[in-house]
């Protein structure tokens, strides 16, 4: 019986590896589709690569104007999971991405796969860029070809067991990783649709504005209702219509603010926000105003913060 | 009533000048509201061509903001300790205190050169606006968390 029993739990336990073996696997954008892809744009890719905020984590803190270009990685992410380090990507051939072809850098924008066949963590949202269209993601690949190689390689992440074993990060995607739309809106305009590309795709808005749970998922049901700030102190605010978010602000509030960082109650913008309408202020008015109408037509939410996070 | 009014001149007189009465963090929300205002309310539509350009107005709005800016007190402002309660100052700043503080005589310094400059058309102003307006953001970006 016990022969029995101890056979049984070796089987479970093959089986069980199995299981993590399959779940946790490296799943690649198809290659056909790749080879399909259309040459990319560099004028257009510019665009792309403000809309996605590569600059915000991959350009050296506190760079400005052209510097802002010069993508030697450097920030530090702070997050309950520990510090991550954004890397190099500009085009050193040994230090940055100089190295890689268009699949290479698709896998990792769109599937979170590097090159060594590793899962990136989800602090650099692929989730999010998953739902680019691979025209647009041939079009930035072909704008960064265009940057600067810098030498210099980022410390690695500095993250406590168990969050350092990256081959558990496919559990992450397999329960997470959903390249779908995020919201339905019936009868939404061209407008409301661009809106909704740019916010749930390049744009990553979702990855600080939606709360996570416990093991970093995002809470999808309560989509840009705001978050505790994973940085520190503090929270990101409520982007939906929702009691505590944005329902007073018009549309034209909303698109100027991604210009100049000004809200209708004339405050700046601060926190990591500075960075995102840096970005921004280089993305066409039509661009914005798709964001806000966007922003206008999702489901409202009140705050998806706890109401502590207010006297802290 | 002559009483009552010489009392609150007295209060105003002694409460005005002794800073250790006065709430800090109520003092520094009041004092960044206004700036905001004068900056932003009144300086950014002429700016973004929303209102016109006039530069009697422009530069007595510049010289309101110089004021305005010229309060900021930083010791006064933000006492060791004012880092809790109703505040979204960040923690940063007394960590960094002699960054904060360079942070905020750039911004006195700017608004000084602005008004000096006295900009008599758009384009005058926009240089101006925009080299004023950047230490918003920029001193937002590290010494201010959200709160909801």
């Amino acid at each position: 019986m016990i022969k029995k029993l101890a056979k049984a739990a070796v089987f479970l336990a093959f089986l069980g590896g199995l299981v993590f073996w399959w779940v946790t696997r490296l799943q690649h954008l198809d290659p056909v589709a790749l080879t399909a892809a259309p040459v990319g744009d560099s004028v257009k890719g510019e665009i792309v690569f403000w809309q996605a905020g590569c600059a915000s984590c991959h350009a050296v803190p506190k760079s400005e104007g052209e510097e802002r270009l010069k993508l030697a990685g450097g920030l530090v992410l702070k997050s309950p999971f520990g510090d991550f380090h954004a890397p190099n990507i500009s085009m050193d051939q040994k230090d940055g991405i100089g190295s890689w072809d268009f699949a290479t850098f698709a896998n990792a924008m769109q599937r979170g796969v590097s090159p060594d066949g590793e899962h990136y963590y989800p602090a650099f949202p692929y989730a999010s860029y998953a739902r680019m269209t691979l025209a647009d993601v041939s079009d930035l690949y072909a704008f960064m070809k265009t940057l600067p190689a810098v030498a210099g390689v980022q410390p690695d992440h500095d993250l406590p067991f168990p969050f350092n074993i990256r081959r558990s990060l496919g559990g992450w995607k397999f329960l997470f990783f959903k390249p779908d739309p995020v919201v339905e809106i019936a009868g939404g305009s061209d407008q409301v649709k661009r809106g909704q590309y740019l916010v749930e795709g390049p744009g990553h808005c979702g990855e600080c504005h939606t709360p996570r749970n416990l093991i970093g998922g995002p809470k999808l049901g309560q989509w840009l209702a705001g978050a505790t700030n994973p940085e520190g102190k503090g929270i990101v605010p409520n982007i939906t219509g929702g009691e505590g978010g944005v329902g007073k602000w018009s549309e034209g509030e909303l698109a100027s603010l991604l210009k100049d960082g000004i809200t209708p109650d004339f405050d700046s913008v601060g926190g990591s926000m500075t960075a995102v309408i840096a970005n921004w202020s280089h993305v066409s008015d039509q661009d914005r105003a798709a964001v806000a109408a966007y922003l206008k037509a999702i489901p409202e939410h009140p705050n998806g913060y706890p109401v502590q996070a207010k006297v802290q | 009533m002559k009483m009552h009014i010489a009392s609150l001149v007295l209060a105003s007189a002694v409460f005005g000048s002794a800073p250790a009465w006065a709430d800090p963090i109520a003092d520094r929300i009041a004092l960044m509201k206004e700036n905001g205002k004068i900056a932003f309310g009144g300086l950014g539509p002429v700016v973004k061509g929303e209102a016109p350009f006039d530069a009697a107005a422009v530069n007595a709005l510049l010289a309101a903001l110089n004021v305005s800016v010229m309060k900021l007190d930083v010791p006064a402002m933000f006492p060791a300790g004012s880092d809790t309660g109703e505040t979204t100052a960040s923690p940063k700043i007394w960590e960094d205190m002699a960054g904060f503080t360079a942070a905020a005589d750039k911004l006195k310094a700017d608004v000084a050169a602005a008004v000096a400059a006295n900009p008599q058309d758009l384009d005058a102003l926009k240089v101006q606006f925009g080299v004023i307006s950047k230490n918003c953001g920029a001193c937002h970006e590290t010494y201010r968390i959200k709160k909801g």
